[in-house]
This record gives structure tokens, sequence and C-alpha cells, in this order.
């Protein structure tokens, strides 16, 4: 395989696409080739470091001042009415 | 399996009550996205009063929007795809001059030239594990920020997010091949950094071959 193909084979295959042909050649440059191995196994990692590690919280009163806005919001559009069971 | 099947006939069930003008249904479905909202807001803007506002433009539009929504996307894809919209324009205006930079197509965005892997070795310890671990938050956030926009975006929103790269290419107006040569820019340049942190110094290998 030429450098370029390795590369866009590396990208797919990380994303699951295993069947593609240019997937099929670069499985069997992996069966052989250790650090090729390790490197798809460490941006899979990074992946899932970035997925599962970081969570950012809405700050305090953020949630409210949302609703508020949102409901004046929805009376504009809907009427009065609509939310009138809700919030008080 | 059961439980996500529930979780959409719900979904279901609140945006037709919401389209009728029911603010609870559309509030439950707002608490339900907002999580997601904000987070992805966020991870593009860096900064708290910025991801504020382009989550509530979000949810505005959403109410202005609503009754167009057809359930051939999921829900979810749809909004965030407004919410990236909305957190590009706020960057955009926010970087004049740079942003130039994120839409155009340049050099960079073809296979060649791609930086190899050059520190390899794997990780001493599982993601799971390093998640755990206190300071990890911060390198992570910083390794984020140090990579160019224009490939720290399509990181977020294809493997942060999870769009699939046509989605990625539509919130971005990038042709889908420009976004997997991004993508792959962004993983291998992610990749090398936290390898160099997380890598096992013990196991460090080189290839025996020469992709070139």
């Amino acid at each position: 395989m030429t450098c370029e193909e390795l590369l866009k084979a590396l990208n797919e295959y990380v994303d699951g696409a295993h069947l593609t042909e240019v997937c099929e050649e670069f499985s069997q440059h992996l069966a052989g080739c250790n650090p090729c191995q390790v490197v798809v196994d460490n941006i899979r990692q990074t992946i899932a470091l970035y997925r599962d590690g970081q969570r950012y919280e809405m700050p305090k009163g953020f949630e409210d001042r949302l609703q508020l806005s949102l409901k004046s919001r929805w009376e504009e559009k809907f009427g009065q009415a609509s939310s009138a069971k809700v919030g008080n | 399996m059961g439980s996500q099947l529930l979780d959409e006939a719900t979904e279901i069930d609140l945006l037709q009550r919401a389209k009728t003008g029911d603010f609870e249904a559309f509030q439950q479905l707002v608490v339900r996205l907002q999580p997601r909202v904000y987070g992805l807001t966020f991870r593009i803007l860096q900064q708290t009063q910025d991801a504020e506002d382009a989550t509530q433009q979000t949810f505005l539009a959403l109410i202005e929007h609503i009754a167009d929504f057809r359930a051939e996307s999921s829900l979810a894809t749809w909004v965030l795809r407004i919410a990236t919209n909305n957190a590009l324009k706020i960057l955009r205006k926010k970087r004049a001059a740079k942003m130039a930079s994120m839409t155009d197509v340049t050099s960079e965005d073809s296979y060649n030239d791609v930086p190899h892997p050059d520190f390899i070795a794997p990780w001493s310890q599982t993601a799971d594990e390093i998640v755990q671990q206190a300071e990890v938050q911060a390198e992570l956030q910083k390794a984020l920020s140090e990579l160019d926009d224009k490939y720290r975006l399509v990181f977020i929103l294809r493997d942060i997010e999870g769009l699939s790269v046509r989605e990625t290419a539509e919130a971005m107006e990038l042709t889908e091949s420009t976004v997997k040569v991004r993508l792959l820019r962004a993983r291998l340049a992610l990749r090398e950094r936290l390898t160099r942190k997380f890598g096992d110094a013990l196991q460090v290998m080189t290839p025996d071959h020469k992709h070139s």
C-alpha cells in the first residue's frame, strides 16, 4: 500500500468500515505490523477518552434563565394559555 | 435496547404534543437535549457565556421551526446541527480574520504531507482508567484547544458528538472528503500528543517499514 492509501485506510478502519477493499488490505497489513496496530488502538482510545471523559455541566442558574426565555417566546408564538399550567 | 426504543417513543410523543403548543412537552424535550447542546457549544466556543448564548439561540430556533421537523433524522441530530451553526456564527464573529481558514480548502486538506505517527507505544492504562484521573480533564481540554479550529471542529462533531461524516460535512459546509482528511489530521495530532502522555515508555516501537 502507498502511504496515502494507508492513511486513508487508517481513518476508515478506525470508523469500523472493515468491509471495504482498502480496509481488507489494511487488515492484512495490520496482522503483520504491530506498530500500526498500536496506532489504531491509540486513536480509538483517544476518541474514547474524549467521548467519555469530558462532561460540561451547565452553569448554575442557566437552566432557569433558559426556561424563562423559552417560555416567553413560546407564549408569543402559541399564546399565554399554552404554558399557563407550567411554572405558575 | 428496549429502553432506547421506549425513549424514542417518548420523544416522538413529546414532539407531537409540543407541535400542538404544549409547553410542558417542549420543556421536557429541552431538558433531555440541553446537556448535549450545552456540551457541544461549550466545546466549540470554550467560553461559558458564549455557550449559554448559543444554547439559548438553539432552543429559540427550535421553537420557531418545530412545526417543520420531519422525523427523517433524529431530533437530537437536527438540534445539534442548529447548535453547531449557532456556535460557528459566534466563533466567526470573534475570529473574523482567522475564520476564513475554517471553510477555505487548502493544500492541507489532502493526504499529502499528513504527519506520520511518531511516538508509538501502547497506553499503559485503558481510556476508562485514565478518565478517572484528576488532571485529565484539563489535559484533554488543552490538547483540543491547541488544535487549529478546522481540525478541532470536525473532531468535536464527528468523534465526540458522533455525527456521521456526512452530517459533519453539512454542518460545516464542507465536502465529505475534506472532512475525512481533517478528521485524520485531528486524530493523528491528538493521538500523538496523548500517547506521549499516556503511552508506556518501556514499549515504544518503531515501524520496520517506511510508508512512502
